[in-house]
């Protein structure tokens, strides 16, 4: 049994890798914006054979409200062992291209947030020296890119910020996964094109459990996005200027 | 987006809206008419809207409760019926009703009023269905049951989701003391001989269907397979049996259709050859005994680009020998079937549904590969047989039926525009109704 927290709850991917824990009898505690779609899933879960399901309001850019937050998760589930990052917004680069608000806006959703709890959060496991701490990354921020970089840019800081934690925790035996999820049929990418590259929500989930299970450092989800960002990786910078991505 | 339906005749493009969860609003279509879309397994067109928009449902997917000791759940409508039986049937509950494919939405089964072999036992899918909640295009909710709303209610069961998005819905499960079936297969010589098992096994068993040769005429016209079970006792788990099934994928589309009329002389003589004796008996996990075809994800890709028909029919009790032989004789005579072919017998129990397909009497399902104008005609004269019978084609299956058979068929879709959503619509409505629905407002 372990005792779980899923921040960003009511996400595609948070609910499907909730259930997968939910089926394996354990306590969860859910943080999310809304009240009514929290209840929809905490109902689920408990269904689906959580033998504890807490929910608690939760709002990224409210960063008074976090230590809160983590201290409430820790009473009510008596301990933490694995966290789970998974709210985001995909920006609109257009739009914030056109206005520095909304820029500031997307940075403080998709990094500024994560990066508050994570600094929390680790203080706390360090102290425990156990736990797992995931968190949901992209494959958008291993290279900025013209249609995506402000996003590409926040998911790239949480990246190196995840990296210098493990580096950190180690030693304290803390697991810190980061997660790339490359094209998946969510909300968030509901306007999107589907094509052969896309994953489902579930096919994700199954991935990011095995990889808490075998302590997995960067997770890229589905595997062979691996591959393709170390193709896009590759390219000099001075061709990949040019390039329409 | 471009969506096929399960049969793959026809194609349509529109927008899709995933719907995520039950308390958010209807979407804003903008101005255009849309359509509930489960899992698209349905056969034809009534999945389809061209030009339209798509409703997907396949997100409204939580379990909302579940009581153990009466077996009542109430879940999303876009949970698949598999999800429902995976977490259900561990706790001794079984689907009332199911239909051949688990990979339907509990609102597809609803809309379509599924049934399944034991509708001599149980009826169809919406007799077991408690209540539901739609959602309409002007916002509005309706919760419906047999005594609430019951207009409504047995206007969307077997609605084809045309009087609102059915957001969840409550169903009454079935008590089974163990995950196995004790089936029984009788191979049988000619039709007489179906119709005297079906009657004798509808008698001692809960599931019955027979598959038949739909190549074979003459004096053995209609000889195939009877297919009989029942749900096991509690019984120790054979040691030999893995719960995980070895599902196989058939990966593409060939260019032309692997079922053809050599092959499929040879597959049928050998399906009817490979029990040698009369009978066999075995106690078999519920996956294969109620869905043998989900053991080949994407198995439709098998009749090639050109995709394939379903056939279905329903021929009245009275009298149904001759118009089944009549049937089986122009269909054998074409040459054009496929392996699957099957004959059951519908029980009395009526479905609650204004709309729904299954009445008492036999139905006859066949698949066809799309051999363009050569199968349409076929079913053309099928239809006619249909017609003068009284009995009906179901509209799951179908991409084709004109107008004028659809409203011989289903004399009360008059009365059904009472309780149709003005905002909803499917290519398979329009074609049957052909503008028919204003005249009617």
């Amino acid at each position: 049994m372990q005792r779980i927290l899923i921040i960003g709850a009511t996400s595609a991917i948070a609910q499907e890798v909730a259930r997968l824990f939910a089926e394996k009898g354990n306590r969860i505690f859910l943080a999310g914006r809304n009240p009514d779609k929290l209840s929809i899933l905490a109902n689920d879960l408990s269904l689906r054979g959580a033998i504890q399901v807490e929910k608690g309001l939760f709002e990224a850019t409210d960063f008074d409200s976090h230590p809160r937050l983590i201290e409430e998760s820790f009473n009510s589930l008596g301990g933490l062992d694995t966290v789970l990052i998974a709210f985001g917004t995909l920006a609109d680069q257009k739009k914030c291209e056109g206005s520095v608000e909304e820029t500031l806006r997307e940075i403080s959703i998709n990094e500024l947030s994560i990066l508050s709890l994570l600094t929390l959060l680790a203080n706390r496991f360090e102290k425990q020296k156990s736990g797992t701490i995931a968190v949901l990354s992209s494959v958008a921020g291993d290279r900025g890119r013209k249609s995506n970089y402000v996003y590409g840019s926040a998911k790239s800081a949480v990246t190196t910020f995840l990296q210098g934690l493990r580096n950190r925790l180690s030693s304290s035996r803390i697991h810190i996964m980061t997660i790339k999820p490359g094209f998946v049929d969510t909300p968030m990418t509901a306007s999107f094109k589907k094509g052969f590259l896309w994953a489902t929500p579930e096919s994700v989930a199954k991935t990011i459990i095995k990889g808490i299970e075998k302590k997995k450092d960067v997770l890229y989800t589905p595997f062979f996005w691996r591959a393709i960002m170390i193709i896009i990786r590759s390219f000099p910078e001075r061709l990949f200027k040019k390039m329409n991505l | 987006m471009s969506y096929r339906s399960w049969g793959g005749t026809k194609t349509a493009v529109q927008r899709v809206i995933p719907l995520y969860w039950e308390q958010e609003p209807f979407p804003d279509t903008e101005g255009k008419l849309a359509l509930p879309f489960g899992n698209g397994r349905s056969y034809g067109d009534s999945c389809l809207n061209d030009g339209g928009v798509l409703l997907d449902t396949r997100h409204l997917d939580h379990f909302l409760s579940f009581d153990r000791k009466t077996g009542i759940l109430r879940c999303e409508a876009g949970t698949l019926l598999s999800e429902i039986l995976s977490f259900t049937v561990p706790q001794g509950w079984f689907l009332p009703v199911t239909p051949g494919t688990k990979y339907v939405t509990l609102g597809g089964a609803i809309a379509n009023d599924v049934h399944g072999k034991n509708h001599h036992r149980s009826g169809t899918f919406g007799c077991h269905i408690l209540r539901f909640e739609i959602l309409r295009s002007d916002n509005s909710r309706i919760l419906c049951s047999p005594s609430d709303n019951k207009d409504f209610f047995s206007a969307t069961i077997g609605g084809l989701g045309l009087t609102g998005v059915i957001l969840w819905a409550e169903i009454a499960l079935k008590a089974i003391s163990s995950p196995f079936i004790q089936s029984e297969t009788v191979r049988f010589g000619n039709l007489d001989e179906f119709f005297s098992l079906s009657r004798e096994s509808d008698r001692d068993y809960e599931y019955t269907v027979s598959w038949i040769d739909c190549l074979v005429h003459g004096k053995n016209l209609g000889r195939g397979i009877f297919i009989r079970g029942n749900h096991a006792p509690p019984l120790p788990p054979p040691t030999n049996f893995s719960s995980s099934r070895n599902i196989r994928n058939f990966p593409f589309s060939p260019p032309f259709s692997l079922v053809n009329t050599l092959s499929l002389r040879a597959f049928n003589t050998m399906y009817y050859r490979k029990q040698i004796r009369k009978r066999s008996k075995r106690l078999e996990p519920y996956d294969p005994f109620f869905y043998p075809l989900d053991g080949i994800s994407h198995w439709n890709r098998m009749y090639g680009r050109k995709g394939f028909y379903q056939y279905q029919c329903v021929i009245p009790e009275e009298e149904s020998e001759f118009p089944v032989r009549e049937l089986l004789t122009e269909i054998a005579r074409s040459g054009q079937g496929s392996f699957l072919a099957v004959l059951k017998h519908f029980g009395n129990i009526p479905s609650p549904g204004i709309l729904s397909f299954p009445r008492p009497g036999i139905t006859l399902a066949l698949d066809f590969p799309n051999r363009g104008e050569k199968t349409l005609s076929l079913f053309s004269r099928l239809d006619e047989i249909v017609a003068s019978a009284k009995g009906a084609v179901y509209p799951a299956k179908d991409a084709r039926m004109s107008s004028k058979s659809y409203q011989q068929f289903f004399p009360r879709w008059q009365e059904f525009l009472r309780f149709k959503d003005p905002g909803l619509s499917s290519d398979f409505w329009k074609r049957v109704t052909k503008g028919d629905e204003c005249n009617a407002y």
